[in-house]
């Protein structure tokens, strides 16, 4: 049977040529995502906000009514609704900032979310409440700082661990890989508008762990490269140690892809923008640990004695190869 | 490196065969086939999201009982002050800037007054901490200031008997395995997984249900009420709504001579005999039916007023004694809200009043969509992933894939085991997963495929691909781990069990990507002697 082989052997693509306008390109694309995070803000939803979202399912009706739903809301005097469908078009969320005076007053927003819920039943004989989220300002506050601590811990612990098993440059890369992709992901929730809640967040560091992978095999590379070749110039090795990788790359990065399109296409509704979130990550994770994880490298001045220079296994095996002819 | 003895065959297969029939009753489950009940059954919970139910945290607000205390102890004191040192006069007694203070009219009196209340201040526990401090201000002034020892033993007090308190209200309604835990100083979870109306349960949570029975006072007139004047030794209390106290919006009852609803024994749900309205109808203990019997002779033709939690739901006229020690509330209850009323009586009053700071319900059709949908992206996607991984590596891919099966049945089975919870991101957990165990297998065979391209012989290339392909394996493995575990400590409620199939995940998919393929390879290898391999 003739095997599916992606990358040819014997590959040699000079991804390092274009390092320059690539991290120009990237770092613009950072600039530009915390500028829109900053200006246009992220949708956030009720688990960072507070207030509360409530799903809800018109069992008898094609579509919902969304024009007279927003309007019955509304007339409670809690604010405008932000009204989105989500899966089918009969499938609607009800989304609401926290009522006023809600700092002082903890419950008023399970208040609100009690009173919105009774009045659509009493309008709507064939509503069907799929499920209510309602978050205070106090909850919401904690909620999003263990979140943003989770995401900072993470990605220095990586760092650091990284460090540790490889150098300090090596551990300095990655975590700027790591910073490129977050920022990247959250530009993207900003241009769509998607709701950024907690399962993003489960998102981001399931990202964070995909583009360490990722940056990790590289960088594996490169250390034994760098041990097996001392004499190669910098750019060169960084290349030949992303190419022989090349395969792995290519082969998982679509093994990834082919499960996240499943999930994507036929999985729940609810968790669509978390795999979104992942799917994204996959290629901005791939595409950092070549073009920014492995350049920075040279501008850090990584060099063969970097790591200890004993002869490695690998060396020994080679040369007593060579020796025995 | 490839050298398997028979034992560590044994071992490693018996290792997998447990956990994957761990796994065999949550499969019967979610085929919805009955698992034979003699047998041991570990299962996969199904959290909230998928099974549908709520998860609603309850918090309470700690100054409430602050000042509860205050209110206690000003009584506390005027009532020693009586027993002990009837001759002692004092005035001016406040519960302001969170103390209570009074003033002693005879300076010479002081000591003996200082005498008769520090008993009060004695703390409860052994540790002979006091639970307030005693001052004396300008010679004839008596503070006392609650210390924070004290004050945090109240709040926990509080807490415990409202978790109590919560636990009764919830097994009231009949629910299935409900979950009541404290957390933190001042706050409950309660998860009840199957609820078909969560907006019950947080009714029946956030009642505080305290119940007092106090003399109208009739003698205010409605213009001095409107602008907020009582006459002295009583108070002005809000009425629940416009029906219940004849049109007024407030009524003023006498402060003192009341009788508190915590003397219970019973509480019903029933029907007023005239018009079949529903009301709730309830049974003093020995001592409190004896107070009710006494209050209610004593003021025949008077109206007194029903308070609950602060609110006036109805003041009756009291037509003739009520000596049985049962009674009637009515008010402008429906059927469900007397019956709500009853089991938060039967339950006792929450110490403190307890606020829904957060809710998440979902609807069990809801969830069961759920369930389906991840269920056919797992089964397509990994059946997709099968095919583009056989295709790409032929017998080695099949090592890969026949791997891959072992790992989701022993991640499903070591969750049945450990007993853990399944959520919604905790499939989307899986899928990533199996999609991360395969890069395991891709790292390996590239690697072979290297060192075989190389120039190594079959067995030298498969022993080389598996010892260098496993360092980058072990550091991208550790790396998740460690966010993993961050997402475990940080993260809440649905985060949480996305981190837990992450975390077996990475420890399965290690197991069965290198040490389990590697043994089958070797086993080939010695059986087959091939000097060629397809990659």
């Amino acid at each position: 049977m003739k095997l599916l082989k992606l990358v040819p052997d014997n590959t040699n693509i000079r991804f390092l040529r274009w390092r320059v306008p690539f991290y120009v390109v990237s770092l613009l694309l950072m600039a530009a995502s915390i500028t829109l995070v900053m200006t246009r803000g992220l949708n956030m939803g009720v688990d960072f906000v507070g207030g509360q979202m409530i799903r809800v399912t018109f069992t008898q009706s094609a579509a919902a009514p969304v024009g007279p739903l927003r309007e019955e809301v509304t007339a409670l005097g809690f604010g405008e609704p932000i009204i989105q469908q989500f899966g089918k078009p009969n499938e609607v969320s009800i989304r609401m900032k926290l009522p006023e005076g809600s700092d002082k007053d903890a419950g008023l927003a399970d208040a609100m979310a009690k009173r919105i819920t009774a009045d659509i039943k009493a309008k709507h004989a064939d509503v069907r409440i799929d499920g209510v989220d309602s978050v205070s300002g106090k909850v919401s506050k904690e909620l999003g700082w263990t979140a943003f601590q989770a995401l900072g811990l993470a990605a220095l612990a990586v760092a650091a661990y990284i460090w540790i098993r490889f150098e300090w440059q090596f551990g300095v890369g990655a975590l700027f890989a790591l910073v490129h992709d977050v920022t990247l992901t959250l530009g993207l929730f900003a241009i769509t508008q998607m709701e950024f809640d907690l399962n993003i967040v489960a998102a981001l560091l399931t990202l964070i762990g995909y583009s360490l992978n990722d940056t990790i095999v590289v960088y594996d590379r490169i250390r034994e490269n760098l041990k097996k070749y001392r004499k190669m110039p910098l750019p060169e090795l960084l290349d030949l140690s992303v190419n022989e990788t090349l395969a792995r790359t290519i082969v998982t990065s679509l093994s990834m892809l082919i499960t996240l399109v499943a999930l994507l296409l036929l999985g729940p509704n609810v968790i669509f923008g978390f795999t979104a979130a992942i799917t994204l990550g996959i290629f901005v994770g791939t595409y950092s640990s070549i073009y920014m994880a492995a350049p920075i490298l040279i501008w850090l001045k990584v060099t063969p004695k970097s790591f200890v220079p004993t002869e490695s296994e690998i060396d020994k095996q080679e040369r007593l190869a060579r020796e025995r002819g | 490196m490839l050298d398997f003895p028979r034992w560590k065959q044994a071992f490693y297969w018996s290792l997998a065969a447990i956990a994957m029939l761990a796994a065999l009753p949550s499969i019967f489950a979610f085929a919805q086939l009955r698992w034979p009940s003699q047998l041991p059954r570990p299962e996969v919970n199904l959290g909230l999201d998928l099974a549908g139910g709520s998860h609603i945290l309850l918090e309470a607000n700690p100054d409430q009982v602050r000042r509860q205390r205050l209110e206690a102890m000003d009584e506390d004191v005027r009532q020693r002050l009586k027993q002990n040192a009837p001759d002692v006069r004092i005035g001016d007694i406040s519960t302001k800037d969170g103390t209570v203070s009074f003033l002693v009219d005879d300076p010479s009196q002081l000591d003996k007054a200082r005498e008769a209340v520090l008993p009060l201040t004695n703390g409860a526990q052994l540790t002979g901490q006091r639970d307030w401090d005693i001052q004396v201000l300008d010679g004839n002034r008596i503070v006392l200031t609650p210390t924070q020892a004290g004050i945090d033993l109240a709040v926990s007090q509080a807490m415990d008997t409202a978790t109590e308190v919560v636990r009764k209200r919830i097994d009231a309604l009949g629910t299935r395995e409900p979950t009541i835990i404290r957390q933190g100083a001042q706050r409950i979870v309660v998860q009840v997984p199957g609820l078909k109306d969560p907006a019950a349960l947080k009714a029946l949570l956030g009642q505080t249900a305290k119940l007092e029975f106090k003399l109208v006072d009739s003698t205010a007139s409605p213009t001095d009420l409107a602008q907020g004047i009582v006459p002295p030794g009583s108070q002005i209390v809000p009425c629940a709504d416009a029906g219940s106290c004849g049109g007024a919006p407030t009524l003023a009852v006498r402060r003192l001579g009341g009788i508190k609803g915590d003397q219970l024994t019973n509480a019903q749900q029933t029907f007023e005999q005239q018009n079949n309205r529903p009301v709730v109808s309830i049974t003093f203990d020995q001592a409190g039916g004896a107070k009710f019997a006494k209050l209610t002779s004593e003021n025949v033709g008077k109206p007194f007023a029903i308070i609950l939690d602060g609110k006036v739901i109805s003041a009756p006229n009291i037509n003739e004694p009520i000596l049985g020690g049962s009674a009637q509330i009515s008010g402008n209850f429906t059927v469900e809200s007397a019956n709500q009323l009853a089991i938060s009586l039967r339950s006792g009053a929450l110490p403190v009043d307890l606020k829904v700071v957060e809710e998440r319900s979902v609807g069990p059709d809801l969830g069961a969509d759920s369930i389906k949908k991840g269920m056919l992206a797992m089964l397509v996607g990994t059946t997709a992933l099968a095919v583009f991984i056989l295709v790409t590596y032929g017998r080695f891919g099949v090592y890969a894939c026949a791997a891959l099966i072992v790992n989701v049945l022993m991640i499903l089975g070591i969750m049945a085991i450990a007993n853990t919870t399944l959520t919604l991101p905790g499939i989307a957990g899986f899928v990533l997963t199996i999609g991360a165990a395969v890069d395991a297998n891709v790292l390996i065979n590239e690697r072979i495929r290297e060192e075989r391209h190389r120039g190594r012989r079959v067995v030298q290339a498969v022993e080389m691909g598996y010892k260098e392909a496993s360092r980058a394996i072990f550091d991208a493995n550790i790396t998740n781990v460690i966010a993993a575990a961050l997402m475990f400590i940080f993260g809440s409620g649905p985060v949480k069990g996305f981190a837990v199939v992450l975390v077996i995940g990475i420890v399965t998919s290690v197991f069965t990507a290198v040490t389990m393929t590697r043994m089958w390879v070797a086993n080939w290898l010695r059986r087959a002697r091939p000097t060629e391999i397809a990659l």
